[in-house]
């Protein structure tokens, strides 16, 4: 038998084989997921972002809304109860980055759109005290006031479209006019009123 | 998972089992000799380690994880797309857990879910249950006490766009509503804008210029009745609200003004896809209930 003593004695060699045995749980936990088709295929039904709506996720992201809205219902009673279907993987596909996040200040927004009307998502990104007195939500009053990037947006639908997202070219070449004249405000509220619709909200 | 891979994770687990079982009994054959010779080699100030195997029960412990796992693998799916000799799933751990609720709900729900409205409302059970609902789900519009804010119709008191019966009640909640008014601007143009504002004014309260109401009135008649109704009282089916009263959906008459020009458009989002049939009935009496405290 080998003395263990040799790999104690040897930090480079014990280096290579705690990588090889913690890369064993690699390969049988992860790489076989990125073959399966539940977890790598949109939801039936699940279309890429259109250019409002993925200017509105930049957005999303550039103001951190993640910091207090996890995206990502999990499968237990009391979270459908109040959410909705649980989150399927196959709805996160054209998430980049993803936006399941764990952290709760706010509800989740997995499954908010359709639920509440465009002009009361206007007023509550504003002022959310106006309608929810209790709120401690911060207001985006800006957001109104700004316009879309243009350029970025169509920019970032390239690199989405380089990373296999279905956008085709005449989608590219049509955003800019679909958005030129709209304002972040409009862009995240159209992002809102489409998450979670794929799937339909069951459970409740 | 592709049959590369399912194999590919059977294997690898198998084989680590088999080699930890190997390792340890492996380890644990050398003799233990308890005398000053058989020592690590490590010394510390004159102080010395024996080399002995690690003690019985802890090698047990060991060998009861593998067991374990072992068991578990078999129970459990966990063995590329083999699914476990008890079938388990989360979705079916999910669905027993959602019809226990459901079921606990339907049951607390019979004592009133199939009586008239007028004994429903008059269930202390079923409203209790009703406004847990409306606050949960309603209140961020409508606010919690139901009187509404501007844009979101007070509740609370008995002035409805879309009828106040309680199946026209429940039909908003189930369905939602979208009131559209269109901008008239274009056809009124400004001064026909501010003579047809005068003459709805002139409905619900006094002190207008008696010539501007006069025009207003027949432009009123051209291009408000088809939804407002002939004498402004509004109508249900449109949801359009009526204009006699001093009741103002959107804060006060100061807007008629640009919702000529502009138009309005308000949206109530449909709820039979968020709440089962069972609850839109409970959440709606509760709302219809609000109405009926005064009469």
């Amino acid at each position: 038998m080998i003395n263990h003593e040799k790999i104690e004695k040897n930090i480079g060699l014990m280096g290579v084989l705690v990588a090889i045995v913690i890369s064993f749980a690699g390969i049988i936990e992860i790489v076989p997921l990125m073959s399966q088709a539940s977890v790598v295929e949109p939801v039936e039904g699940m279309k890429p972002r259109n250019a409002l709506q993925l200017a509105g996720q930049n957005i999303y992201v550039s103001e951190g809304c993640y910091g207090c809205h996890s995206q990502q219902i999990r499968p237990f009673v009391d979270e459908t109860l109040r959410y909705g279907h649980y989150s399927l993987a196959g709805e996160s596909v054209y998430d980049r980055p993803f936006q399941w996040g764990s952290k709760r200040t706010g509800p989740d927004l997995a499954r908010v759109g359709g639920r509440y009307s465009d002009e009361w998502h206007e007023i509550h990104l504003i002022d959310p005290r106006t309608v929810v007195p209790t709120s401690n939500m911060p207001g985006y009053p800006w957001l109104a006031e700004t316009p879309i990037d243009v350029e970025e947006t169509v920019a970032s639908m390239k690199v989405l479209q380089g990373l296999g997202h279905p956008y085709t070219d005449e989608e590219i070449a049509a955003a800019a006019d679909m958005i030129k004249d709209k304002t972040e405000l409009q862009a995240l509220v159209a992002y809102l009123q489409n998450l979670g619709t794929a799937v339909p909200r069951s459970y409740q | 998972m592709s049959n590369f891979w399912h194999w590919t994770v059977i294997i690898i687990v198998v084989l680590h089992m088999l080699a930890y079982l190997w390792l340890l009994f492996a380890t644990s054959k050398k003799k233990v000799a308890k005398n000053d010779e058989n020592t690590t080699g490590h010394e510390w100030d004159g102080i010395v380690e024996l080399d002995s195997p690690m003690p019985r029960w802890w090698l047990w412990l060991f060998v009861g994880t593998i067991i374990f796992a072992g068991a578990y693998l078999y129970a459990y799916p966990g063995l590329g797309n083999y699914e476990g000799s008890l079938g388990w799933t989360q979705h079916n751990q999910f669905e027993a857990n959602y019809k226990k609720v459901t079921d606990a709900r339907n049951k607390s729900f019979a004592a009133f879910i199939d009586k008239p409205i007028d004994e429903m409302i008059a269930d202390k059970n079923a409203m209790l249950i009703g406004g847990r609902i409306f606050a949960n789900n309603c209140a961020l519009c409508h606010g919690s006490d139901a009187q509404g804010a501007t844009g979101f119709p007070n509740l609370a008191d008995d002035d409805w766009n879309w009828g106040g019966e309680f199946e026209q009640v429940l039909t908003s909640v189930k369905q939602g509503r979208n009131g559209i008014m269109p901008a008239l601007g274009p056809a009124l143009g400004e001064d026909g804008v501010k003579q047809v504002a005068a003459y709805v004014r002139s409905l619900s309260s006094g002190g207008q210029d008696a010539a501007l109401v006069a025009e207003g009135q027949g432009k009123f008649a051209m291009f408000c009745v088809a939804c407002h109704g002939p004498d402004g009282k509004g109508n249900d089916l449109f949801g359009a609200p009526d204009l006699t009263d001093d009741v103002w959906l959107h804060g006060s008459s100061d807007i008629i003004e640009t919702a000529m020009y502009e138009g309005l458009n308000g949206q109530m989002p449909a709820h039979a896809d968020i709440l089962d049939e069972n609850r839109v009935k409970l959440v709606a009496a509760y709302v219809y209930s609000l109405s009926q405290k005064d009469k």
